[in-house]
């Protein structure tokens, strides 16, 4: 039989089998990437809800950068971390290096740039078309950008589905900084990557299947409550003014 | 900021700004809510507002008229204090020293992703009204445009018509001295527009204060007392209805009245 079949049937026989090692790892990937997205959500939202009503000196530069940092490449933030977090850097006392704290710190400082550069999109066109109503009801910049962070939430939830796949699909900041260690910090990505090297094909081939089952499974929840969102609220469409940073968000995210 | 009367026509008629002195409606007006003095606003090089000297007295009902781009979008913002003039004062009294209360109506109102019932507490509680008080407040801002039916239905699902209601409702709970309103039915059907016009006349009987920017002459008519025409950032008329309409008032302004102003 032809290796690559004979490796995608094996694949299959160990998801269907709920083979433990690769649950395990599964568990993890799940684990370390929902937490990162977690804490990124606290900071990105705030912070590009801020920056869409904010105007101050040097905004523009502060809006560049935030956009640069989309394309952050995932090793620089693994080496920067690493040498946070090493012995002999400033973190080091915390004792995080090789361990899923460290690879949710990595994955959170690459994934705040997604979540703050996409919302700010989403809550400034709206703001742009609407600030001035929410002003005439008495809210502030700060109470406006909250209100209107709250009435994007169905663009809110791409942004984190973009941020989500981003990190669950990255590889160079947790193989640095998490050690890839088996049964202990070893995720999907470096999963994949290790077997792959190893020759082992099934195994990275079934964890390949499940990243995209991940990914796809969320997807199609975040459709669901999106569709179900604009029944309620009577829309029959993409919510306006946020069609523009949606297709951002679909062509950036991952 | 540009020389005064520059633009004041020759023959001007009863009505029309006749700088350096302050217009006639500004004698009138003893005790005004809102008094513009010299007010300009540029954006960057363009003079949206220039010269404008303006005194809105309590329960007064003053539209503003004007080809596109005259300012009176413009103007109503710097009334209500949305935007800051670049030169010259505003000034605001509600009087016994608390501060005067604004609402404002739009062409398109927004209204959040929430109910109809939310979408009003919001507004109450961002106007500092908290608790019952808040609740029954809501209730009756419903009840007065006729949605109280329609309390748990999302905002966004109303009818155009509808939808202006609830924002009518909004303003009107907030009990304010002086309602702003920018072309506030220019895209609503007749039978939608009549139902707006009627409230909006039942809030100027009670004493609020009508500023209205207004394409529609007719509603003009029908729902102010004071006629400002507004050409270029500038005031070129100053009337009260009968003697806009009358025809007395600045060539420009009888050019508008009789559609021929030149783009």
């Amino acid at each position: 039989m032809d290796p690559f079949v004979e490796s995608v049937r094996t694949a299959f026989a160990l998801i269907a089998q709920a083979d433990p090692r690769l649950l395990k790892i599964v568990a993890l990937s799940l684990g370390v990437s929902g937490t990162a997205c977690l804490l990124a959500s606290g900071i990105g939202l705030c912070a590009g809800a801020a920056l869409a009503v904010a105007r101050f000196p040097g905004r523009r530069g502060v809006l560049v950068l935030l956009n640069t940092l989309l394309a952050l490449p995932s090793v620089v933030v693994g080496l920067v971390i690493y040498l946070l977090l090493s012995r002999s850097g400033p973190l080091g006392s915390w004792g995080l290096l090789f361990t899923p704290g460290a690879m949710v710190i990595a994955q959170t400082v690459l994934v705040v740039p997604v979540v703050a550069a996409l919302t700010r999109e989403a809550v400034e066109s709206s703001w742009l078309q609407n600030g001035e109503q929410l002003r005439s009801l008495g809210a502030g910049r700060w109470t406006s950008g909250l209100l209107l962070l709250w009435d994007e939430r169905m663009a809110v939830l791409t942004v984190l589905l973009a941020a989500f796949g981003r990190a669950v699909s990255e590889v160079g900041a947790v193989m640095i900084v998490g050690g890839n260690i088996d049964g202990y910090t070893r995720v999907m990505t470096t999963a994949i990557a290790l077997e792959t090297s190893k020759g082992d094909l099934p195994l990275a081939l079934a964890l390949g299947v499940v990243l995209l089952g991940v990914v796809a499974v969320l997807n199609a929840v975040i459709s669901l409550v999106r569709a179900w969102m604009a029944r309620v609220h009577g829309e029959g469409g993409a919510p306006g003014g946020s069609l523009h940073a949606e297709t951002r968000m679909r062509t950036a995210g991952g | 900021m540009a020389e005064a009367g520059t633009l004041a026509p020759r023959d001007a008629g009863p009505g029309t700004r006749k700088d350096p002195q302050p217009p006639a409606w500004a004698e009138r007006v003893a005790a005004p809510l809102i008094a513009l003095e010299r007010v300009a606003l540029y954006y960057g090089a363009h003079a949206a507002l220039r010269d404008i000297d303006l005194r809105i007295a309590p329960g007064e009902r003053v539209a503003f008229v004007g080809a596109n781009g005259s300012g009176k979008s413009t103007l109503l913002r710097v009334l209500h204090g949305l935007l800051p003039p670049t030169a010259g004062l505003r000034r605001v009294s509600a009087g016994g020293g608390r501060p005067l209360r604004f609402a404002m109506l739009f062409q398109r109102p927004f209204l959040l992703r929430l109910s109809v019932q939310a979408n009003l507490r919001l507004a109450l509680w961002l106007g500092g009204w908290r608790g019952i008080a808040a609740r029954e407040r809501c209730r009756l801002a419903l009840q007065r445009v006729g949605l109280a039916g329609e309390a748990a239905r999302p905002a966004r699902a109303l009818s155009g018509g509808q939808q202006q209601r609830l924002a009518l409702a909004r303003a009107w709970a907030l009990q304010p001295d002086v309602l702003l309103l920018d072309e506030p039915t220019a895209s609503l059907d007749p039978s939608a527009k009549r139902e707006v016009e009627q409230l909006l006349a039942e809030f100027a009987e009670q004493g609020t204060t009508l500023l209205m920017a207004s394409h529609n002459l007719g509603q003009v008519k029908r729902l102010a007392q004071r006629v400002v025409y507004l050409e270029h950032g500038r005031i070129l008329a100053d009337a009260p209805l009968a003697e806009f309409f009358d025809g007395r008032v600045a060539p420009e302004a009888q050019l508008f009245l009789k559609g021929e102003l030149p783009w």
